[in-house]
């Protein structure tokens, strides 16, 4: 448990973090808040030889509702979401992310960038279609959920550009449910599912968006579950039958506690229930 | 007032809990080295060659050696004590460096010495070994089929040994039985996993070596360490400082002891090895790992008549200090609580590609309880009766203890029928099979678990358990001795050596009463072999059932001496000097006595009135070794939610009610009590040690080895009753691991019990909830009912899975 070697620096800007990044390459590895990186490091699994550690540049560290979104600065602790319930859905799973130690240190911005499938917060931001702001050497650019996760633990970011900003549509209007399903409370997820509903007057489904966590390479959208919903009925006997598309087009990886027939299994289970949860708000 | 009964708060906590222990880890010496394993990634392999040119050139390190290196440090290598008399156990030479073939994944094959930790951790990375992998075996069964790989091809048969033990005449009772149940049960392989991981720091000085290590077993590990070294015991002590939790795991020499000690002498300086939590969940010893074959016979009436198991072990790929005789120490209960006149046992050890096996909480009880109850379980739906009435109608009586059971062993007390009303007292069964149906009617699949346990505990008869006995080279009495000082407190030193139990604290409430001193002035020391007396440490729920009459004898003795100094200074026959709150007084006149303080005063500083006969001094001690084990017993519930549709299950409710005789500190029996049902909680729901098919370990760290955490376990309900024991003259018994062995089988039977509308018969466990998913998939292929599909709602109620209601956390599910 003990790290390889490495250099340390904690500079006090972003432009600065930008430039130690691209002066050091790709052994050089930005530090915000350290409880996905820190973990590989010391069992070896990733072996930066710098890490440019955020916790000293100002202005990433805040909750603001600005023109129906959300600015939510790329150091804002997961502790801070949790306490935030006007967030909705990103609360509700920030308050899910393993134990109340990890969300006091852990970020939004390291979390987002660090891709990992089976975090919560990615399958988030693909569910409210949020973005991120990301500089570069080359300035800032806006990057959307969709775009950001390309592979498993591999994002659009390049190795020099840094999460400054997150968005996250507001939303007033819509109901949510998060289902996440783990052995053990603090457990990454075995399988998780967002699901956002916005009713129309009358009830039916105007819109829905289903996020998936740890059901592939990246957080995916239950599309074909969408679909079926959207514009229909939101009776129980139509969201099951929605629901029980959600696996589609998946192929989830096996692991220790879960084979992939089993995984789509429990998508569309925690479909469902996040769904009914969702039209129930 | 007396303090034993009295929940008094843990001496040793406000050190502990501000951070104040002094732990193996704390240890600086001047000058120490730091030590770090090279270890197999092979589970079986030759060692072509290796390379440690690149890793000596590394900035920091000493030293670096290969087994072959080491050759001439060792001059015996690790060693198995069990001797069982009439049977060769076959065990494989085991050196704490491998020299020419490693059998395991983590087998070390070389040690790093370097300045500091980080350097010799790096400097491991670039020791390179060859090795010509070799086919390895890890499944038991498959390693005593014919043309299995051999783990040691040099013995020709993977089996190590078999072992039997039988009384009464089973093959009859088969024959004439009414009813006869079958079961297999595999029971997976743990870790003991204690919150402090394992470390050695070894120093030489002059011409003595001092191990301080996380054992514990401090006076066994000199033993065993000084013929390693081939060095004599006064030459070697061994210090175990605080130890943050054993569970088994540090009941064990293991290599890395033996290497500190042999490069701290090589090296002439002190060196400290400490292990990263992926290092022992690959190479501290695991526990369980067996598969039993049961058979129950029975008359219609439901009189169980016989009891046959045949168990395979699976003992990995050495021998440790106690690996083959693990999976038979629990023989002596192999029968339960029950009145079973026929018992036939017959244990077949195996060598697998694995991490040996070894003591862990419990040690071959919780998987004998696990089968024996289950199996009553099954065989009271075999004959359409109700579980527990089928337990009462076999229970021995109270009338009949001590009872001797067929294997001969005699149970030394036990109120069967009362624990189990008692527990039904707090659980209604007939109000829960009714919330039962109501909830099954809303899809909620509540199901109920019992378990009516005993075990044998309180190592002990040297006579039973020694050479001459079922074979372990060693004895299991226990010494203590008794100190008090010129002004009247106590030192007291025990041979046993808790690791987080409170011993600190219930010791000092035994001798405090009996010496008429406030505990709080009674100092506990223990756990290095240069202060007092030969001890036999700390396991089996051994501590107060025998370190604790052996203390209480101790300090009878100081308060025999102590009336007699009193009686002579007051002027009193001793036999009329009693003691009564603290004061030492004379039979009926009350207005002369004295303190202990006073009296240890004058024993210390002996004015002229003292007889000559009074030796000067206050100190006493003794050896103390039980005629027979104790047997704790008692009656647990556990009631678990399954939801059906994902196969997760959540305890929601735990009730225990134990017996373990008169309570010294009900808190500190508590405290095991919710320990040792946590520590079942986690096997049967949680952990498991898993190794791929080519013997490469799946689960090297907790986010894979899931050991439950307090969201994971329900509030428990404990309660008592106290039945003392004969075997001492405190009445005590063990409760360590009684928990442990009582709830295995209660958290797995409540599961099957909600899962048997589905038809779901038997499950092994883990019940991880896709083992349970699929079982319940494959019973519905099999034409039972589909479960209900509404679950959506039950999960609300849990606290999870919040809907739109804000954040929830975590830890309000189940932990209510």
């Amino acid at each position: 448990m003990i790290t390889a070697p490495f250099d340390y620096e904690a500079p006090e800007t972003v432009d600065a973090a930008v430039r130690m990044l691209h002066e050091n390459g790709e052994d050089a590895k930005l530090l915000a808040g350290g409880h996905s990186l820190l973990p590989l490091m010391k069992l070896r699994l990733a072996a930066p030889t710098l890490l440019v550690d955020m916790r000293l540049v100002p202005g990433l560290h805040h909750i603001q509702r600005e023109n129906g979104s959300w600015r939510i600065g790329a150091m804002t602790r997961h502790a801070d979401l949790q306490d935030t319930p006007e967030l909705g859905l990103a609360a509700a799973a920030a308050s899910q992310i393993a134990d109340q130690q990890v969300r006091n240190r852990g970020t939004i911005g390291g979390s987002l960038a660090h891709g990992d499938p089976a975090s919560d917060l990615p399958g988030v931001l693909l569910a409210l279609e949020g973005e991120v702001s990301a500089q570069g050497p080359n300035g800032l650019r806006t990057i959307a959920a969709g775009e950001l996760f390309q592979d498993y633990l591999t994002t659009a970011l390049a190795h020099d550009e840094v999460i400054t900003e997150v968005r996250l549509p507001a939303t007033d209007g819509w109901g949510y449910g998060y289902e996440k399903f783990t052995r053990r409370a603090e457990d990454w997820a075995m399988v998780g599912v967002c699901a956002l509903v916005k009713k129309a007057p009358d009830g039916s489904c105007e819109d829905v968006r289903v996020g998936l966590t740890n059901m592939g390479s990246t957080p995916l959208r239950a599309t074909a579950t969408e679909e079926a919903l959207r514009g229909g009925s939101l009776d129980a006997d139509s969201i099951a039958a929605a629901a029980e598309q959600a696996a589609e087009g998946t192929e989830p990886p096996g692991d220790l506690n879960a084979t992939p027939d089993y995984k789509r299994h429990l998508a569309r289970v925690l479909t469902r229930r996040a769904l009914v949860a969702a039209a129930q708000a | 007032m007396t303090s034993v009964g009295q929940a008094l708060k843990r001496k040793e906590d406000p050190r502990m809990i501000t951070g104040r222990g002094y732990y193996t880890e704390d240890i600086q010496l001047p000058g120490m080295l730091h030590a770090a394993i090279v270890r197999s990634p092979e589970a079986h392999a030759a060692i072509a060659s290796i390379d440690t040119s690149e890793a000596k050139e590394r900035d920091g390190v000493v030293a670096v050696y290969t087994g072959e290196d080491m050759a001439g440090d060792f001059a015996g290598g690790i060693p198995m004590v069990w001797a069982p008399p009439g049977v060769e156990i076959k065990t494989p030479e085991h050196w704490p460096l491998k020299r020419g073939q490693v059998k395991h994944v983590g087998d070390p094959v070389a040690v790093v010495v370097a300045t500091s930790r980080a350097a010799a951790i790096d400097a491991a990375e670039d020791v390179i070994v060859d090795y010509d992998a070799k086919p390895a075996v890890v499944d038991p069964e498959a390693a005593l089929a014919d043309g299995s790989p051999l783990v040691w091809e040099e013995f020709g048969t993977n089996k190590t040994h078999e072992w039997a033990v039988a009384g009464g005449d089973f093959d009859a009772a088969l024959a004439e039985a009414e009813v006869t149940v079958e079961a297999r049960y595999v029971n997976h392989r743990t870790s003991g996993a204690p919150i402090e991981p394992r470390c050695s720091v070894a120093e030489y000085r002059g011409d003595k070596l001092t191990l301080y290590s996380t054992t514990q077993i401090p006076h066994i590990a000199r033993f065993v360490l000084g013929g390693m070294l081939g060095v004599s015991e006064d030459k070697l002590r061994v210090v175990a400082p605080d130890v943050g939790g054993g569970f088994g795991a540090k009941l064990q020499v293991y290599a890395e002891e033996a290497l500190v000690l042999a490069l701290a002498k090589r090296l002439g300086r002190p060196v400290k090895w400490t292990e990263t939590r992926s290092e022992h969940m690959t190479t501290s010893h695991h526990g369980r790992d067996q598969i039993n074959y049961i058979t129950l016979t029975a008359k219609r009436d439901g009189t169980v008549t016989g009891c046959r198991a045949r168990v395979v072990a699976d003992l990995g790929a050495y021998q440790q200090l106690l690996t083959p005789f693990i999976p038979t120490l629990g023989f002596p209960v192999m029968g339960g609580c029950y009145a079973i006149p026929s018992i036939d046992l017959h244990f077949t050890g195996v060598f697998t590609n694995k991490m040996p096996t070894d003591a862990i909480r419990g040690a071959g009880r919780p998987e004998a309880t696990y089968w024996i109850e289950l199996t009553m379980d099954k065989l009271a739906r075999e004959l359409d009766m109700d579980p527990l009435e089928l337990r009462r109608r076999n229970f021995i009586r109270n009338d009949q203890f001590p009872f001797e059971t067929a294997l001969g062993i005699v149970y030394d007390s036990g109120d069967y029928e009362g624990t189990l009303d008692k527990l039904l007292g707090h659980f209604d069964v007939d109000a829960f099979r009714s919330e039962q149906a109501s909830l099954r009617e809303q899809g909620v699949y509540r199901g109920v678990g019992f378990s009516t346990w005993v075990e044998v505990c309180g190592l002990a008869p040297s006579r039973a358990v020694g050479p001459q006995g079922v074979g372990l080279q060693a004895a299991f009495y226990e010494s203590a001795n008794v100190r008090v000082t010129p002004t009247g407190s106590a030192i007291v030193y025990s041979g046993i050596s808790p690791h987080g139990q409170g011993l600190d604290t219930s010791f000092a409430q035994i001798a405090g009463d009996i010496l008429g001193i406030d505990p709080q002035n009674v100092e506990v020391l223990h756990g290095d072999t240069d202060q007092g007396a030969w001890g036999w440490d700390t396991y089996g729920s051994r501590s107060l059932s025998v370190g604790g009459e052996a203390l209480a004898r101790a300090a009878r003795k100081v308060q025999e001496k102590a009336k007699r100094i009193c009686a002579a200074l007051l002027e009193a026959a001793p036999e009329d000097i009693e003691l009564e709150d603290g004061k030492y007084q004379v039979k009926g006149s009350p207005d002369k006595s004295m303190t202990m303080a006073e009296i240890s005063g004058a024993a210390h500083i002996p004015p002229n009135e003292l007889p000559a006969d009074i030796e000067p001094g206050l100190e006493e001690s003794s050896f103390y070794d039980p005629e027979n084990f104790v047997f704790p017993f008692g009656a647990h519930a556990c009631v678990v939610d399954v939801d059906v549709e994902t196969g997760k299950v959540t305890v929601v409710r735990y009730v225990a009610v134990d017996d373990c005789g008169p309570a010294i500190n009900p808190m500190l029996i508590d405290g095991q009590v919710h320990g040792g049902i946590t520590h079942a909680i986690g096997q049967v729901l949680y952990e498991q040690i898993v190794y791929d098919e080519e013997g490469q370990l799946v689960t090297g760290t907790f986010v894979d080895y899931a050991l439950p955490t307090a969201a994971e376990v329900p509030r428990f309900e404990t309660d008592r009753t106290e039945t003392p024991s004969p075997t001492n003259s405190l009445g005590v018994k063990g409760i360590g691991e009684a928990g442990t062995i009582a709830a295995t089988p209660a958290v797995a039977a409540a599961v099957l019990d909600a899962l048997r509308p589905l038809g779901v018969e038997s499950l092994d466990i883990p019940h991880t909830p896709v083992r349970v998913y699929e079982a319940i998939q494959a019973a519905h292929g099999n034409g039972a009912d589909p479960p209900s599909s509404q679950q959506g709602v039950r999960l609300d109620e849990h606290g999870k899975g919040s809907a739109g209601s804000g954040p929830t956390r975590p830890d309000e599910g189940g932990a209510s």
